[in-house]
């Protein structure tokens, strides 16, 4: 009874707060989005408000239920609770309904379940309980082997659903290890290599090759702090530059392009770099010559796989999952539409139940993926605004949860519900600006869905009772 | 222990990063950037475009001549288009398959998003079988629109056609659309502006598939069509029903007027057309048939047929010298079978002397000569030029060799040459005389009227001297507009001198006096009229008469040709003589049946000699 009273009293109820906001805005917009004149109470259960509505209450329920469970519970049935969902993963293999292609719906009669999303839950749990184990640290090989194995099981199974938007979640997982003593660079190349797989596709590669150079350039300058060195590099480029020049016209007897020369003129001087400065010993400069000579590779392997390997329709597909906006009716048409819906929002939105685009189906998927197209028309740069400061907030206030927590488990989980609520909100929104690819992921709390809402739902509330006790707890 | 603690930093810095930059780029979105809102209203937005009903017309008796029936275009949205089965499709709208798949191909090229006219004028009996298999083809839309539709077979030429707007017209007039239609010809063309009424505009909200899904703004931009002014027209159905009976098979024309309105009661040209051949789809099949036969159909001989007058013209010089004194009535002439001075002769058939009355009844040609010779060669004039000149100027007070109906706009103005003329080609280097240009006094030579032209001239005699502009449309429904200015038109010659020569037309008719057309004579009606041959090098001289009734009060003026009738008296003094008849008795009586059967049988063409009829 005492401790019941405990949980009560220490629960975060700025965070509930957040989310009851965030789940009845959803609801609201979901009604919006589905609207018929026929069905116009939100409470008709036929149609999709109706429904999220029960949903709505059954995590209510769910919520309340785990805030009573013993937060010892998770803390001990981590691995079990893993094991559980990857177990429910291998079954949705052989016995899941297939949805848009991917084999990842579980039909519990008339409740339908994507293990996909619980498993990230279980992922999360273990991680925090192994990284909170005893003689734990990034140095000791064969706990990295283990947690590598504990992030890549599921991911593997759930591409094997063919269901590879909900795969890259897992990437997340850098943030957590990241905040417990991984290698900053790990991080830095992941969101580096993102940014030029996306750049690769979206802007032109001279754009890239040049960005790089000066990228390069700028760190040598920084590093060396010598004036007099940068314009010896680029004295050398251009040097070599008219070597490859001299070169080409003399025996292949053509005329390189810009392209040609700039690219084979650094790659020749950053060896010549990376020589000497092996020689002489300088730190760090064989660092940013061979972060140099990757990105260069990189980004040469992205764009020959896009126009050699790719069939055209399979590089439509891709200028898809990016949202080039090269044909509005074909490959980038769903984002195009939705930004033309966010973007006819104005300032203060079309109002309640008035966004055509939204009410004529112009957006697609509008009350799952898309629903914050509908935020954008109806409630206008006023509306979204308020909800990514409000998921900004959220996403802070759960940092500071985390940080207080007494338990590394506690700490490390807390960074997992962030992190992984966090890259849910920039891929949906960022594909509906056309800022992100467009991968199939739903908006926490706002999407209708069953699934979806109550694993956000398990997420947080493991981590509010968790934080409830945090007092109590000793590892 | 916590040695990581700082990173919690780096950590809320991406997550604000990329909220910052979410902020910032909606902003752009929905702030800076004004463009989406109009893309927005521009996908849900869809004008639909009300086509009013064209205005009817009526006949002079409020006879209904013209007026619509419904008929229905395809319309197809390229994206919207869903896997269908174009066999039936095609086999159900009766249009072939190849056409139809070029037609979509040009419309997804037009565009794949806007819908654009694929088949064109479906039946109403196709429409009703489409409706029922509509469902199965998503993207395709139907969009009312009207055709006309005639209660007479007649009249093709007058009423004219309506087709498709082209580029030009689209250019010119904002009003017109791709795929509009409008008046090409006749008074469909000339009168487009009343006929066609207004356009209405309705604006709906269509959802991603393009089903309607309401009216914008609760219809307050919506603007409802106007119905097109009906028109009553001068012509009289029935009598231009009955000329064509009277013209079949032969290459003819016929044109009525009433002469106290200038109003045209009838006006025939064969071989015609059927109105209802240039409706809709038909006109496909139908007009290059029409354009390549060699008998001409399209071509209005009633305004662009150019014959010299002949014989007809006779009353014009009789006219012109009782006005210039050079003769009186009881002026006589000789005829020794013609004409002879010296080495010219003009060929005549009499042996006997004349007075003006039985030279116009007998048609003789010495009497014209004479006259001819004394109105140029009169000692009020300095020579024969000024003389010439003057003739000319009382030729062209009948309104020839100009156009005089306004709203005909394919009327030839015909031909009197000027003095410059035959100074040129006839008198470059002698004096003027009369001789070489006498043909005139019998209407041949290098004159050349139309049958139009020959009509209103007649009305100006049986009006004692003006006419008034010959016009079609007698006024528009409902408004008190006059299109045109119907003016009257004075001659030079006195309404006495015009009775003298009346007494002659009358004569005519006249089987005591031997008159020309005698054996046209209506009993009961005191026709004033006159037979004409017009010459032809190409063959048979063509028949011609002029002709208008009663003498007292006249209430019709008409004028026939007939080609290749040889004379006047064998086919248009008969025909002519059977119109007047019916227009004012209503009914062509016994003893004259047997005239009106010979003249609906006779079979002027000859189908051996395709090309021999080309009028040039
Ligand atoms: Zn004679």
């Amino acid at each position: 009874m005492a401790r019941r009273t405990n949980t009560w009293g220490n629960i975060d109820w700025i965070t509930i707060l957040i989310y009851v906001i965030l789940v009845i805005s959803g609801w609201f917009n979901i009604y919006s989005a589905v609207y018929h004149e026929e069905y116009s109470n939100i409470f008709d259960i036929s149609q999709r408000y109706g429904k999220q509505m029960i949903w709505i209450g059954l995590s209510a329920l769910l919520a309340f239920f785990i805030l009573l469970v013993d937060s010892e519970f998770f803390v001990t049935f981590s691995y079990v609770l893993y094991g559980l969902f990857i177990l429910l993963l291998i079954l949705v293999l052989f016995v899941g309904k297939e949805v848009n292609g991917a084999k990842s719906w579980l039909m519990l009669g008339s409740f339908a379940i994507q293990p996909a999303e619980f498993a990230k839950l279980g992922t999360s749990l273990a991680v925090a309980k192994l990284i909170s184990s005893y003689n734990f640290s990034f140095n000791n090989y064969r706990k990295i082997f283990a947690l590598a194995l504990l992030i890549l099981l599921p991911v593997v199974l759930i591409i094997l659903q063919n269901d590879t938007g909900s795969a890259l979640v897992y990437i997340v997982f850098i943030i957590p290890l990241f905040r417990e003593g991984m290698s900053g660079l790990i991080l830095f190349f992941v969101f580096y290599a993102a940014l030029l797989f996306i750049l690769t596709l979206v802007v032109s590669p001279i754009t890239i090759i040049v960005t790089v150079i000066v990228l390069a350039l700028l760190g040598d300058l920084i590093i060396r702090k010598s004036w007099g060195d940068l314009l010896k590099v680029i004295a050398m480029i251009g040097f070599w530059g008219l070597v490859v020049w001299g070169y080409s016209v003399i025996f292949n007897d053509n005329n390189p392009d810009i392209y040609f020369l700039l690219v084979r003129s650094s790659v020749l001087t950053s060896i010549v770099l990376l020589v000497v400065s092996l020689i002489k010993r300088v730190p760090q400069a064989p660092l940013i010559v061979s972060m140099f000579l990757l990105s260069l590779a990189f980004t040469f392997t992205v764009d020959y796989a896009f126009n050699e390997i790719l069939e055209s329709h399979q590089q439509a597909r891709i200028n898809n999952l990016i949202g080039v906006e090269s044909d509005p009716l074909g490959a980038g048409y769903n984002v195009n539409q939705s930004k033309i819906a966010i973007g006819s929002g104005g300032i203060d939105g079309k109002g309640f139940l008035q966004g055509t685009q939204t009410k004529y189906d112009f957006v697609p998927e509008q009350s799952t993926d898309f629903i914050f197209c509908t935020v954008g028309e109806e409630w206008g740069f006023i509306g979204t605004s308020t909800i990514v400061l409000a998921f900004l907030f959220l996403f802070i206030r759960l940092i500071i949860l985390a940080e207080r927590q007494r338990s590394v488990y506690s700490r490390v989980f807390g960074y997992s519900v962030a992190s992984i609520l966090f890259f849910h909100f920039a891929v949906n929104i960022g594909m509906t600006i056309g800022l992100a690819p467009v991968i199939g992921i739903p908006l926490p709390f706002f999407s209708y869905g069953g699934s979806s809402l109550w694993f956000f739902t398990i997420l947080l509330f493991v981590f509010l009772k968790l934080d409830s006790s945090r007092l109590e707890q000793l590892h | 222990m916590d040695s990581y603690s700082k990173r919690k930093n780096i950590i809320i810095l991406i997550f604000l990063l990329v909220g910052v930059v979410f902020i910032l780029r909606l902003f752009s979105l929905q702030v800076l950037d004004t463009t989406y809102k109009k893309t927005a209203t521009n996908n849900v937005l869809r004008e639909v475009v009300d086509f009013p009903s064209r205005g009817l017309i009526y006949d002079r008796n409020g006879r209904l001549m013209v007026y619509n029936q419904a008929a229905y275009d395809l319309l197809a949205a390229p994206r919207e288009i869903a896997g269908f089965d174009t066999t039936l499709l095609c086999s159900i709208l009766d249009v072939d398959r190849e056409q139809f798949e070029k037609s979509l191909s040009k419309a997804k090229n037009y565009s794949t998003y806007k819908p654009s006219i694929i088949v064109k004028q479906i039946s109403p009996e196709r429409y009703a079988l489409l409706q029922e298999k509509m469902y199965k083809y998503p993207g395709f839309y139907v969009q009312p629109r009207t055709l006309r539709k005639y209660n007479y077979d007649n009249a093709a030429h007058v009423l004219g056609y309506v087709g498709e707007v082209g580029p030009s017209m689209i250019k010119e007039d904002s009003y017109y659309r791709q795929g509009d239609y409008i008046g090409s010809t006749g008074i469909e063309r000339k009168y487009e502006q009343y006929l066609r009424g207004v356009k209405g505009k309705s604006y709906y909200m269509v959802d991603v598939h393009n089903r309607v899904k309401g009216s914008y703004d609760r219809g307050n931009m919506d603007v409802s069509p106007v119905k097109g002014s009906d028109l009553v027209i001068s012509i009289d159905a029935e009598l231009q029903q009955y000329g064509k009976q009277l013209l079949q098979n032969k290459i003819a024309s016929i044109v009525a007027i009433e002469p106290e309105s200038g109003e045209i009661l009838s006006m025939v040209s064969t071989p015609g057309y059927k109105p209802s051949d240039m409706v809709g789809r038909k006109r496909i099949d139908s007009y290059p048939k029409l354009v390549g036969d060699s008998l001409l159909p399209l071509f209005n001989r009633a305004v662009r047929a150019l014959y010299p007058p002949g014989s007809t013209f006779k009353m014009m010089n009789a006219l012109i010298a009782l006005q210039e004194e050079v003769i009186t009535p009881r002026t006589r002439f000789m005829c020794n079978h013609g004409y002879h001075i010296g080495s010219f002769s003009m060929g005549c058939h009499h042996d006997r002397e004349f007075r003006l009355d039985a030279s116009i009844a007998q048609s003789c040609n010495a009497y014209y000569a004479h006259t001819f010779r004394r109105i140029l060669e009169s000692s009020k004039f300095s020579d024969v030029k000024e003389g010439y000149e003057k003739w000319r100027e009382y030729v062209v007070s009948f309104g020839l060799s100009q156009t005089i109906a306004p709203e005909i706009s394919d009327e030839l103005p015909g031909f009197i040459p000027n003095s410059d003329y035959y100074q040129r080609r006839v008198f470059p280097y002698s004096r003027w005389r009369a001789l070489p240009i006498i043909s005139l006094s019998i209407g041949q030579g290098e004159i050349q009227t139309t049958p139009l032209q020959m009509a209103n001239y007649t009305a100006t005699l049986a009006n004692k001297g003006h006419y008034f502009t010959p016009h079609l449309v007698k006024n528009i429904v409902g408004t008190n507009e006059s299109v045109i200015e119907v003016k009257k038109f004075q001659t030079m010659i006195d309404s006495a001198n015009i009775e003298e020569v009346c007494d002659g037309m009358e004569q005519v008719f006249s089987i005591e006096h031997l008159g020309t057309a005698r054996a046209s004579r209506v009993p009961g009606i005191r026709i004033c009229g006159k037979t004409g041959t017009a010459e032809n090098p190409h063959g048979e001289d063509h028949s011609t008469f002029i002709a208008f009734a009663p003498r007292e009060n006249p209430k019709i003026a008409v004028a026939v040709y007939v080609e290749y009738g040889k004379w006047g008296s064998t086919f248009a003094a008969p025909i002519a003589s059977l119109l007047i008849e019916k227009y004012l008795n209503d009914s062509i009586q016994g003893s004259r049946k047997h005239i009106e059967k010979s003249m609906m049988e006779a079979n002027l063409l000859f189908p051996d000699k395709p090309n021999y009829f080309k009028i040039e």
